[in-house]
């Protein structure tokens, strides 16, 4: 089987990229790849039990009691099943790639939302970047990075910065031009527009994306499980090598439990804090005494 | 106090000392009466080519159709006016006439297409951005129809968002902040949400904002016209008692003529992004430059517009002058000969006394005119407005007599007159 002209194109491109900035592609992987490490012998070392004390505990600072003993049991099933080494392992490649997206990504949202001509460049770009089938991120990864976790977590950047880019856009785009004018009125500078008046209102919809990103990112690492990603992903893999259920479904059991666990938590950093906090101030106030008039 | 207090960050003013001037509202910065805000020729064209606009503009065509011709939108049409310091400014019109557009041109939200700003004496027109922001900081703050407050700052954070971003230190902002806080009565609210107040309480922490800059003027955009009556009936009040600690100069848009009239020294009426007249509301009642300024004023009682020094006649016939210690039958025959059911006594040097009638004079007989005089009958200062004779004219049975400043008579409103007037109010 043979690519038309414009596969040879892309071909051409990435090798073009590889012989050109080969040095610096060294360089760049083996810091990811330094982070990734650390980060993942960083959370291998805690025990199982303080990470389980130290998720529930926050489970129940965010959402309560019940997602508390959910949390403490979906831990304990992953254990059970002897994924625990796996799921940090995911964990960390996780983190990597949110980081890294939300670093890019944002400061990207940001500049889309205050230049229109870049919002439609980066349109097209995030359109294509998120129809394009996530396998296909792992060919040139490989080329330029070789395999193992630096590669997973580059593709893995490219397919999650999608989201964030777009709603830290549209959050900023969103937040209501009397504030703005509100702010212009009192003297701020466009600094200070940005960082006291948009991001904040913009807040709620940049925590949806950021949320976005992270099950993005997890379902991206488990892909990338084929070029040495290692972690669930690896578990999964191996099952469908075998053709073994039961692996195949542990594996796949550890990646939804880990799914529900982050997307709740991260999520109720968004919309939800705001909520919590205005409740708790409000009966503060109805204590001192009236609010309302 | 000090005078004219600036909140830059290089100024040293003890913090104690900002918050007191704030609190005891002192800003002397020019006398009162004199120009603070002078607006030149100011226009506002939006659209693709608003030098082709002008140029018609000029010609004298009309808003529809320099549209028509040229794709291009008048908002403000060649507008001149000045606010005097101390005075609460308010631009009138029907929605579309350009008075929002005129406001956000003075602090320039929105850039002039051509003409002046003049500021204490500095044009704001031409400024750079970082001297309009010195200006925006220190010299004009604005409250927006829809309060646009900051809804993820406390109702403290929001009122110290000007110092903040002028660069004032925390301690110091807050202690201005809580100082506009307590003026405005919302001493308890300082660390709620501003969707946990309610619309009046919101708009008194958007007064608050604006008045924690001390800026020179204050620009008030439709600021109470979101609000339910009752509630901007206390924000008028409250506006009006903040004016009377402290005479800032404000300019207010609104588009409510008995709001206009009740708060404004003067009134500018916009149609069409011109200001076509501009008076104190006695002035525009009484002579309308035309049919839309008239219409303004249908709907409204202008009965308190009406003075007595404008329905009073003069008195001829019935003016007794006299030494109060004389007899009374002196001035029966006079009084009675001269046909009016009542004489106004006045002494030598024409200070009214007070009301006779031929019984009374009769009754008194050789006692003194002093002892004559009917006790009910009041009289009303020059000014006294048509309601006020009314109530006057219901409780007396005779003509309301009139006196100036120096208590001299200076004329009789007849109970007929004013009840002509009233039944005429009714029928507009």
């Amino acid at each position: 089987m043979n690519s038309s002209v414009i596969g040879k194109f892309a071909e051409d491109a990435v090798n073009f990229l590889f012989q050109q900035f080969r040095g610096g592609f060294d360089a760049f992987s083996a810091a990811l790849g330094a982070v990734v490490k650390l980060l993942e012998d960083g959370l291998a070392a805690v025990p199982f039990v303080a990470m389980l004390v130290i998720l529930m505990a926050l489970a129940f600072w965010r959402r309560g009691v019940f997602f508390s003993v959910f949390v403490g049991l979906a831990l304990l099933v992953i254990q059970y099943m002897g994924l625990w080494a796996q799921t940090v392992s995911t964990l960390a490649l996780v983190i990597a790639a949110t980081v890294f997206s939300l670093v890019i990504g944002v400061p990207l949202g940001i500049w889309g939302a205050r230049n229109k001509r870049v919002e439609m460049i980066l349109r097209s770009l995030l359109d294509f970047m998120q129809t394009m089938p996530a396998f296909v991120y792992l060919i040139p990864a490989v080329i330029l990075f070789g395999l193992g976790r630096v590669p997973a977590v580059i593709a893995t950047i490219v397919f999650a910065m999608p989201p964030v880019v777009r709603l830290t856009t549209l959050g900023i785009r969103q937040v209501r031009e009397e504030l703005l004018e509100a702010g212009r009125a009192f003297g701020s500078t466009d600094a200070q527009l940005l960082w006291k008046i948009q991001l904040p209102n913009a807040l709620p919809s940049i925590m949806a994306g950021v949320n976005q990103t992270i099950m993005m990112a997890l379902s991206m690492v488990v892909v990338a499980s084929m070029i040495g990603a290692g972690g669930l992903g690896e578990y999964v893999l191996s099952g469908i090598q075998r053709l073994d259920i039961g692996i195949g479904f542990e594996g796949g059991l550890g990646v939804v439990l880990l799914a529900i666990v982050l997307d709740r938590l991260t999520e109720s950093f968004g919309v939800k804090a705001r909520k919590t906090k205005r409740v708790s101030r409000a009966a503060k106030a109805g204590a001192n005494g009236v609010a309302r008039t | 106090m000090t005078p004219n207090l600036t909140f830059a960050p290089e100024d040293v003013v003890h913090p104690g000392a900002i918050a007191e001037a704030v609190a005891s509202a002192a800003k002397p910065v020019a006398a009162t009466g004199t120009d603070i805000l002078t607006v030149r020729n100011l226009s506002k064209i939006f659209g693709p080519k608003p030098e082709r606009a002008a140029e018609l503009m000029k010609q004298g065509l009309g808003r529809n159709e320099i549209f028509e011709q040229t794709g291009n939108m008048v908002a403000v049409n060649d507008v001149s006016l000045s606010v005097k310091a101390g005075e609460i400014f308010v631009v009138m019109g029907l929605s579309g006439s350009g008075k929002s557009t005129l406001v956000r041109l003075l602090n320039r939200l929105i850039e002039p297409t051509s003409g002046q700003v003049i500021l204490e004496g500095r044009d704001i027109a031409p400024m750079s951005t970082p001297e309009l922001r010195g200006v925006r900081r220190k010299k004009m703050a604005m409250v927006f129809q829809s309060f646009a407050l900051l809804p993820n700052r406390t109702v403290l954070d929001n009122i110290a968002y000007g110092l903040e971003v002028a660069g004032l230190k925390k301690a110091e902002r807050y202690e201005v902040a809580r100082a506009a806080l307590t003026r405005l009565g919302l001493g308890s609210y300082e660390r709620l949400l501003p969707s946990e107040l309610s619309g009046g309480m919101q708009q008194r922490v958007g007064l608050a904002r604006a008045l924690a800059v001390n800026p020179s003027v204050l620009l008030m955009d439709e600021a109470f016209s979101a609000l339910d009556p009752l509630i901007r009936f206390e924000m008028q009040n409250e506006l009006l008692r903040l004016q009377k600690e402290e005479q800032r100069t404000i300019v207010f848009i609104s588009h409510d003529i008995e709001e206009a009239i009740k708060i404004g020294g003067r009134i500018g009426i916009m149609k069409d992004g011109c200001l076509i007249q501009v008076g104190t509301p006695a002035e525009l009642i009484q002579s309308p430059a035309d049919a839309y300024v008239r219409d303004f004023f249908r709907n409204v009682d202008v009965s308190r517009f009406l003075k007595a020094s404008s329905l009073m006649t003069g008195v001829d016939r019935g003016r007794i002058s006299c030494d109060v210690a004389t007899p009374s039958e002196r001035y029966l025959n006079q009084l009675i000969d001269s046909g009016v059911e009542c004489g106004y006594v006045c002494d030598e040097s024409g200070r009214y006394q007070g009301c006779v009638t031929p019984a009374s004079l009769h009754k008194t007989g050789k006692r003194p005119v002093r002892e004559a005089l009917l006790g009910d009958v009041n009289a009303v200062p020059l000014d006294a407005d048509l309601h006020q004779l009314a109530a006057i004219a219901l409780s007396q049975e005779h003509d309301v007599p009139v006196t100036d400043a120096a208590g001299q008579l200076a004329g009789v409103v007849s109970c007929r007159t004013i009840l002509k007037q009233v039944m005429e109010r009714r029928a507009a």
